[in-house]
């Protein structure tokens, strides 16, 4: 069904949570994702001329950078871009087949690759192009949250997060309930102020975007005493105590 | 958006066809277009083989069109679903419409022309609203687009109606008709350029980002060297010198020189008014193929923005 489940209050919403200050650019979150999803549950992700001029293929994941402001001011951003699993999201509303639906129980969106005609009138709909069609198969593919591992029993508990999550080397990307207000993402976006992307479209992505932290100014007053660098403190307490401190 | 020649020839084609269907079906039991078996096989078979074929080339843009069938089942809450099964529901009157008249059945024809008709004006609704209901294309989620769908098709039914009853002496209405059509179809594209050229693009590079707090934002780094799929469907563009030079040649060749075609066949009525409306049905197609191309070459979708391809600028 193409409908969209009812909104409920409380309702699970997973998502991600992606630290744009800590973001590195590191494309780790892209590759692994490749990695995990060509095998997983919209497997495969094809490639094109792989090992010529003119490879492309199909990726959940896309890295780009951006400069933000001028001068002083300007800064370099890197920005992973995937699907936001949005509360009213049109790729499902316009999926003709059913293939598209949005889970009730967690809110994530998926595609039925055995239904999908490869219409791709859903990757029109998403503003924010989440969706890529596999030319091979015919077939619309996107981001599944690693819906085969958030909940795959086989893997050690604390492995049981996206793949992107899991192998972020800078800890920029969280994941989690962001429809429960006390859950470790929904009380980061609060205190970072976490944002969605073109909230000006009315989709409601489900992900949010933490901010840059502001650069402090060069001009700042006198310089500040010298202090050990975190790695110099080998206290474990103070050491934690020094981190929640320098935040 | 990438122009898919499938897609155009097939909003095209079959728009026409339904707009033939429509005019048939409402001006037979008025008695102003003839009413012999041989003119309604004719334009009847007309419209439904253009709209077959435009189905036909519609299931070409598909990675799988052997499930097409699927399409029929999400009309609760799809434009494209509905568009499928109003297709299909029309196509039971028009076989009956064809059949009746054929048989003489005025009895069966004159009901089954009305719904045929009906049934014309919803599927081609359907196919606006699916563009139309597009946020992330702001030329497409327009006031103007299902409107325009249905009078273009209206317009190019109604021409090629002219050109079938001038073929059979009596084609002054549906000229008259297709003469309108063509002037008020000239004004609304018209009307619809100038309004996408002065509408400013919903969501920025900062919106998009979320970083405009900091400053303007620009592509330092792409996230690919080579294109893909979002690139080649979705960020394809038409040099602005183009664009004006194609908006000119399907305004005034699609729109106008057909109208001006039907007022002359209008006057000289006969024979040679059905070849002036003929030479104006074809115009009107071709100038319909290349506002559909325009249609899609034109419109900007939100992603180009993430890779530093803002429609301004």
């Amino acid at each position: 069904m193409t409908s969209l489940p009812e909104p409920k209050a409380g309702a699970k919403k997973l998502g991600l949570v992606i630290d744009l200050d800590t973001c590195v650019g590191c494309h780790a979150c892209a590759t692994n994702c490749k990695e995990w999803n060509t095998s997983g549950h919209m497997a495969p992700l094809p490639d094109r001329h792989p090992y010529s001029a003119g490879q492309e293929g199909v990726w959940f994941n896309r890295v780009h950078s951006y400069e933000a402001g001028e001068g002083e001011e300007g800064r370099t951003v890197h920005f992973p871009r995937s699907c936001l699993h949005c509360e009213t999201p049109a790729c499902v509303t316009v999926c003709p087949t059913g293939a598209s639906y949005k889970r009730a129980e967690d809110g994530i969106v998926l595609v039925n690759t055995d239904m999908c005609i490869g219409c791709q009138l859903c990757a029109w709909a998403c503003p924010y192009g989440a969706r890529e069609f596999d030319d091979d198969a015919g077939v619309m593919k996107k981001c599944t949250l690693c819906v085969d591992r958030i909940y795959n029993e086989t893997i050690p508990e604390d492995r049981r997060v996206p793949a992107c999550v899991s192998t972020c080397p800078a800890n920029a990307r969280h994941f989690g309930d962001l429809g429960d207000p006390d859950s470790a993402v929904s009380k980061l976006v609060a205190e970072r102020g976490g944002y969605e992307l073109m909230p000006e479209l009315g989709y409601k992505p489900v992900n949010r975007y933490l901010p840059p932290r502001r650069a402090p100014k060069a001009d700042a007053g006198p310089a500040k005493e010298a202090s050990p660098l975190p790695s110099q403190i080998t206290n474990p307490l103070l050491r934690w105590v020094d981190k929640v401190l320098s935040r | 958006m990438n122009p898919a020649p499938s897609i155009i020839f097939f909003t095209v084609a079959s728009g026409a066809g339904y707009g033939l269907l429509f005019w048939l079906g409402l001006l037979r039991p008025l008695g102003q277009v003839p009413q012999g078996a041989g003119f309604g096989a004719a334009a009847c078979g007309l419209a439904l083989v253009l709209i077959m074929f435009g189905l036909l080339s519609s299931t070409a843009h598909l990675g799988r069109p052997e499930r097409a069938w699927r399409a029929l089942s999400q009309w609760r809450s799809s434009w494209l679903s509905r568009e499928g099964v109003a297709a299909v529901a029309t196509f039971a009157p028009a076989g009956l419409f064809f059949i009746a008249m054929i048989g003489g059945d005025e009895g069966l024809a004159r009901p089954m022309g009305l719904l045929s008709a009906a049934g014309a004006a919803v599927t081609v609704y359907c196919t606006g609203m699916i563009y139309a209901s597009l946020k992330p294309i702001r030329q497409w989620h327009h006031p103007l687009v299902t409107p325009g769908y249905l009078l273009f098709g209206a317009f190019s039914g109604a021409a090629l109606l002219a050109m079938l009853a001038g073929f059979w002496g009596q084609a002054a209405t549906p000229a008259a008709i297709a003469a309108v059509l063509g002037a008020l179809a000239f004004a609304l594209k018209r009307a619809y350029w100038a309004s996408v050229d002065a509408t400013p693009p919903v969501a920025t590079a900062e919106s998009a980002t979320g970083l405009g707090f900091i400053g303007k934002v620009r592509p330092l780094d792409p996230p690919h060297t080579e294109t893909n799929y979002l690139l080649r469907e979705m960020a394809f563009r038409i040099g602005r010198a183009h664009a004006k030079r194609l908006r000119g040649i399907a305004s005034l060749a699609g729109f106008a020189a057909p109208t001006v075609l039907l007022l002359l066949a209008l006057l000289v009525g006969g024979v040679p008014g059905g070849i002036l409306a003929l030479a104006a049905a074809a115009l009107a197609l071709a100038g319909l193929l290349a506002e559909r191309w325009l249609m899609f070459a034109e419109a900007t979708h939100t992603v180009a923005i993430y890779y530093g391809m803002p429609e301004r600028g």
